[in-house]
């Protein structure tokens, strides 16, 4: 189980947060003059490296609130912690 | 009965420096576009190139379930022509893959989930697959090992069945289709990382490795949960997320149960081996990884789930858990077929429910390389898709919550 460090509650269990997944996704700004294809890459296309990931999660049974982090993805170290 | 020693079962050879096919990934589905390559088209100046050892991935590490009781018709036709090939397998690859067509109960727990399941039979058998709907009583005499009272957190209100799902052994399935491969001429290159795809002109024609370059006609990628990582070598993004799928086995005991049992609702999936062992599946971790390990909550949750439902497994030992890195679709459907990269096609996106499949993708994924365009059963499961909104939603009928 992996021990996520919530910036305002500190270390706690997996089994508290949800995943939120890649962070720092934004909403389309005009989202009419998309096509098709950008559509796609905005809902389904996600990144998935094997290393570095930054990403989010929320501390559902704790404080409720999201943060962002950079984990990886193969050690599943936690490197850079934030709000 | 002695079997000859896996390492006797093909060459090991030096890879040439040029192939006509080139297929990235020594697993299941790698395993057996070979052999379909070869069988089926006639075209054996094929390589697989694997990083590791053969079938030490996905097709190793999945739970051996065997159904095609999916939900739309371009799911259906390809499931079930895999299972349709399963059923002549040992006799083709003259090889014993211990398929064992003993049922599989998906049940159901919820109001909903009964309207589903019935809602999939109907589809099922509109589709020419074997599928019933039976009651908590027949569920029963189906399974008597199951939990089927009432008085549960979650009761057992029904269960969708196919009588001819069932089980295989999973690392003889890819070493039947690797012995074949090999005497039909392909190499199997073992130990042969690829470190990049060499472009020509937007084409794709030779793969960088740890053993040298090799130039190819075709490039298939089949790496399962490395399918991002192989893509992006050819700057090419797929809409698929790596994460660990766990699974564990119990030490040995007599058997007890002769059908695969599986709950989408309160997520475990078990049955048991030949040789004795509990196989039991849960869903994947929710986090990306590359790790072949996950979190052990998601065993607890699993056992917690497998104990209503059998309590006369209370007692029973964990022998083993393990994790494989499953490449996950948005739409829980596989994406095989060309990409827009020329030479450069990609079988992948299994997800959760892989090793079924196992046959037709490598059938549809050889039609695909040998003609360079996809085959009748392949043509939906495109790139295209998320683009067009042509989705195709298995999520109900995955069985793993995504």
């Amino acid at each position: 189980m992996l021990r996520i460090p919530c910036p305002w509650c500190g270390d706690r269990d997996e089994v508290e947060f949800a995943y939120g997944g890649e962070a720092d996704l934004a909403y389309p700004g005009d989202p009419a003059a998309l096509t098709d294809e950008e559509w796609a890459a905005y809902l389904f296309f996600r990144d998935n490296p094997k290393g570095l990931l930054r990403e989010r999660w929320v501390h559902a049974h704790g404080c409720r609130r999201w943060f962002e982090l950079e984990r990886d993805t193969v050690t599943h170290a936690i490197h850079v912690r934030g709000r | 009965m002695t079997e000859p020693h896996p390492r006797f079962l093909w060459r090991n050879p030096e890879p040439k420096s040029r192939y006509e096919v080139v297929i990235v990934g020594g697993g299941g589905h790698g395993l057996a576009t070979a052999y379909y390559l070869a069988k089926e088209h006639g075209i054996t100046d094929v390589a697989v190139l694997e990083r590791s050892y053969l079938a030490g991935g996905n097709i190793t590490r999945n739970t051996t379930i065997i159904r095609s009781n999916y939900l739309w018709d371009e799911s259906a036709a390809i499931y079930e022509h895999a299972l349709r090939l399963w059923e002549g397998l040992e006799e083709e690859l003259d090889y014993d893959l211990l398929f064992s067509q003993r049922g599989v109960l998906n049940l159901a727990h919820t109001l909903q989930d009964v309207r589903d399941g019935v809602r999939r039979v109907c589809a099922n058998r509109l589709n020419g697959i074997d599928a019933e709907w039976l009651e908590p009583a027949e569920v029963a005499e189906v399974c008597p090992v199951l939990n089927v009272s009432p008085d549960v957190r979650y009761p057992v209100l029904g269960a969708t069945f196919q009588p001819r799902g069932g089980i295989a052994r999973h690392e003889h399935v890819a070493w039947g289709y690797a012995r074949a491969a090999d005497a039909l001429g392909v190499d199997l290159v073992q130990g042969c990382e690829v470190t990049g795809i060499e472009l020509a002109a937007g084409r794709a024609v030779a793969v960088e490795t740890t053993r040298g370059r090799i130039a190819a006609g075709r490039i298939g990628l089949v790496a399962a949960g490395h399918s991002s990582v192989l893509a992006a070598m050819a700057g090419l993004r797929l809409p698929v997320q790596s994460h660990p799928l766990q699974a564990l086995v119990s030490e040995l005991y007599d058997q007890v149960l002769d059908t695969v049992v599986m709950s989408n609702a309160v997520h475990v999936y078990v049955s048991q081996a030949h040789k004795g062992e509990l196989v039991l599946g849960a869903g994947i971790d929710a986090y990306l990884s590359y790790a072949q390990r996950g979190s052990f909550h998601v065993i607890e949750r699993q056992l917690q789930a497998a104990l209503e439902l059998f309590p006369i497994f209370a007692r029973a030992r964990v022998l083993r858990t393990w994790a494989g890195t499953v490449d996950v679709c948005p739409d829980a459907s596989p994406i095989v077929g060309p990409t827009p990269v020329e030479g450069l096609f990609v079988n992948c996106g299994w997800g959760t429910g892989g090793f079924k499949a196992t046959p037709a993708s490598g059938f549809a994924f050889a039609w695909t390389l040998a003609h360079g365009e996809p085959h009748e059963l392949n043509r939906p499961f495109s790139l295209e898709r998320f683009a067009t909104g042509a989705l195709i939603d298995e999520h109900g009928a995955a069985a793993v919550a995504h």
